[in-house]
């Protein structure tokens, strides 16, 4: 093995993992379960597991079928709008705040009309803390399924449409079961990034325990005054993150 | 049920521009080299390429401005593309499923045919389990169940090994002949077309170049490729009563006939002769030995001379004969065993 590989990947993985160790190392144990057990942890928790939730369940509606529309129609203008897709991906999530707020705000460009119409106001909402981790998350579902669509095989859809399968019905038990580890994939993905969801978040939903105040809110918010909170708080996503990760594993993201 | 079809189907550098009819009940294969449009034209019957020109008609009615799932036209795919995700039972049930049929009723029609293909046992199976001739019966079995009015069948046999190949090309054969609409299949091997079909359609280059009975076409080929198919020596030249001349070689043949005419021998009707031989056997020419190979029990001797030709001898014939590439002999072709017939 050539040293000039072996010694960078070790630092790599070191870079990696120790950070994760400190926080392991530096965790008040003793006084663990007390503080685990206080409203503002569990309630962050809630929200956090809830609104993320909430997210890849619309991610996964809307995301589904535009990922389709990316692999399986010639729609002019196909690359510019997967280009526009993947923006939020690299957007910095605090600009993606200030975009949605422009937009969905109560003087924004859509909001004026949702609150003038409906007496609807998205921003500083749980409801907005949903869409922005919405927004955030969307393009590694849309990236994952395209991927998984671009991937299967076209001949069963045809074979499909041979024995008498509308393209919705092809779509529905032939396309979306073949690429459901693939659609699985994504969901992780992107269920993990709404939970970390920080800058758009606070951004346009601000910083409302009980209400928009997540867990990486929560735990920005504990460093300043209770840095053992912080760290408990800490600890409570990274076991969430890694207990989501090997349940699904095995079952679904792992054989790639 | 019965088809009457024009394909056109026109890409860069190729073009498929076919005519088939076939009967109802009757066993059509669409014989031909790789690449020379079987399968478009079978996909192009089944709707799933686009055709530039032509007509197809259905029992009396055009088709082909139909989507594929509008058309009732069941396709036996070269890999089968049994869906993975479901069992033998709801892939056969799937086309009834999707023409409206109840899912309890759906599932009975699919355990009636798995039962007629001998796979009642198999009904909650993942295709992923099967065996390669059990997956190509379910195949079929599925597309029966939408009971077709034509029935495709892309290369049946190809993705199986020769043992169950020799067993499935039967049992196919006898659930084709139990089918009552018109069957098409393409294959490029002449063995499994001959077998299966009533009927052998050949496509070159996108053109039907020759068609009819098995017997017919391994009797009396058209073109290059029908013969090598069928083991013959072709040739086309000008006949003049039972003389055909092919380039400078005069050929006697057992037929009377003018004008362009095909001659065909198969290659154990020559013999040769290290030595001119005596008396004077008509059709006797000079030959170069060009290449030798073994040819099943035999040995197979290709030789360039006025006419290319093939010809097998027993492996001691060709030791006596001591055959070397590049060596001359002399080659007679028995004048019983050459046919000829009108170009």
């Amino acid at each position: 093995m050539p040293w000039a590989l072996l010694v960078p990947a070790l630092a790599g993985l070191a870079f990696l993992v120790l950070p994760l160790a400190g926080l392991l190392v530096r965790a008040p144990w003793p006084a663990l379960p007390q503080r685990l057990a206080e409203p503002r942890v569990i309630e962050a928790l809630r929200l956090s597991l809830v609104t993320a939730t909430v997210a890849t369940v619309i991610c996964l509606l809307l995301g589904v079928p535009l990922a389709w529309l990316l692999a399986r129609t010639d729609l002019p203008g196909r690359r510019l709008l997967r280009a526009l897709v993947t923006v939020p991906l690299v957007l910095p999530p605090v600009v993606g705040g200030v975009a949605l707020l422009l937009v969905l705000g109560r003087r924004g460009l859509a909001g004026r009309w949702l609150y003038d119409a409906f007496g609807v106001s998205l921003p500083f909402t749980t409801t907005g803390v949903v869409l922005a981790e919405a927004f955030v998350a969307m393009p590694f579902l849309v990236i994952a399924v395209e991927g998984a669509l671009r991937a299967a095989d076209q001949r069963y859809e045809e074979a499909a449409a041979t024995l008498g399968a509308s393209r919705w019905t092809v779509f529905r038990r032939v396309t979306l079961p073949m690429i459901a580890p693939g659609v699985m994939a994504g969901a992780v993905l992107c269920w993990a990034r709404a939970l970390g969801e920080f800058g758009a978040t606070i951004t346009f939903a601000g910083n409302f325990p009980g209400r928009t105040q997540t867990m990486p809110l929560a735990v920005y918010l504990a460093l300043e005054t209770d840095p053992d909170a912080a760290i408990v708080l800490s600890l409570v996503l990274l076991a969430v993150s890694v207990i989501v990760l090997a349940a699904l594993r095995d079952r679904w993201v792992g054989s790639a | 049920m019965s088809l009457r079809a024009h394909l056109v189907v026109e890409r860069p550098a190729f073009r498929l521009d076919a005519e088939l009819d076939v009967p109802d009940g009757e066993v059509v294969a669409l014989l031909g080299p790789n690449g020379a449009g079987k399968t478009t034209a079978l996909r192009g019957l089944a709707g799933l390429t686009p055709l530039s020109g032509g007509r197809i008609v259905l029992d009396g009615a055009e088709v082909h401005h139909l989507p594929p799932e509008h058309r009732r036209i069941g396709v036996v795919f070269q890999d089968y593309l049994l869906f993975p995700h479901l069992t033998a039972l709801d892939n056969v049930a799937f086309g009834p499923r999707c023409q409206g049929v109840g899912r309890a009723a759906a599932r009975r029609i699919a355990a009636g045919l798995l039962e007629r293909v001998g796979l009642a046992d198999f009904a909650g199976v993942r295709p992923g389990r099967l065996s390669g001739g059990q997956a190509q019966r379910v195949a079929l079995a599925r597309a029966l169940a939408v009971r077709p009015r034509l029935l495709l069948l892309d290369e049946p046999l190809a993705a199986l090994d020769a043992h169950t190949r020799l067993e499935i090309r039967s049992e196919l054969r006898r659930h084709l002949a139990g089918f009552d609409g018109a069957t098409i299949l393409v294959t490029h091997d002449p063995l499994d077309a001959m077998v299966l079909a009533d009927r052998l359609v050949v496509v070159e280059n996108g053109a039907v170049v020759q068609t009819g009975a098995p017997a017919e076409i391994a009797r009396r080929p058209r073109t290059d490729y029908v013969a090598r198919l069928v083991g013959l020596n072709l040739y086309r030249g000008e006949a003049d009563g039972t003389h055909v001349t092919v380039g400078d070689v005069r050929l006697s043949s057992a037929e009377r006939l003018k004008g362009p005419a095909f001659v065909a021998f198969p290659p154990s009707a020559v013999a040769l002769y290290r030595t001119r031989p005596d008396g004077s056997p008509r059709n006797l020419w000079k030959a170069v030995i060009d290449g030798i190979e073994r040819h099943g029990d035999n040995v197979r001797v290709h030789l360039d001379g006025p006419i290319p030709l093939a010809a097998d001898v027993t492996p001691s014939a060709a030791a006596d004969l001591d055959l070397v590439p590049g060596q001359e002999v002399w080659a007679a072709v028995k004048a019983t065993e050459t046919h000829a017939y009108p170009a």
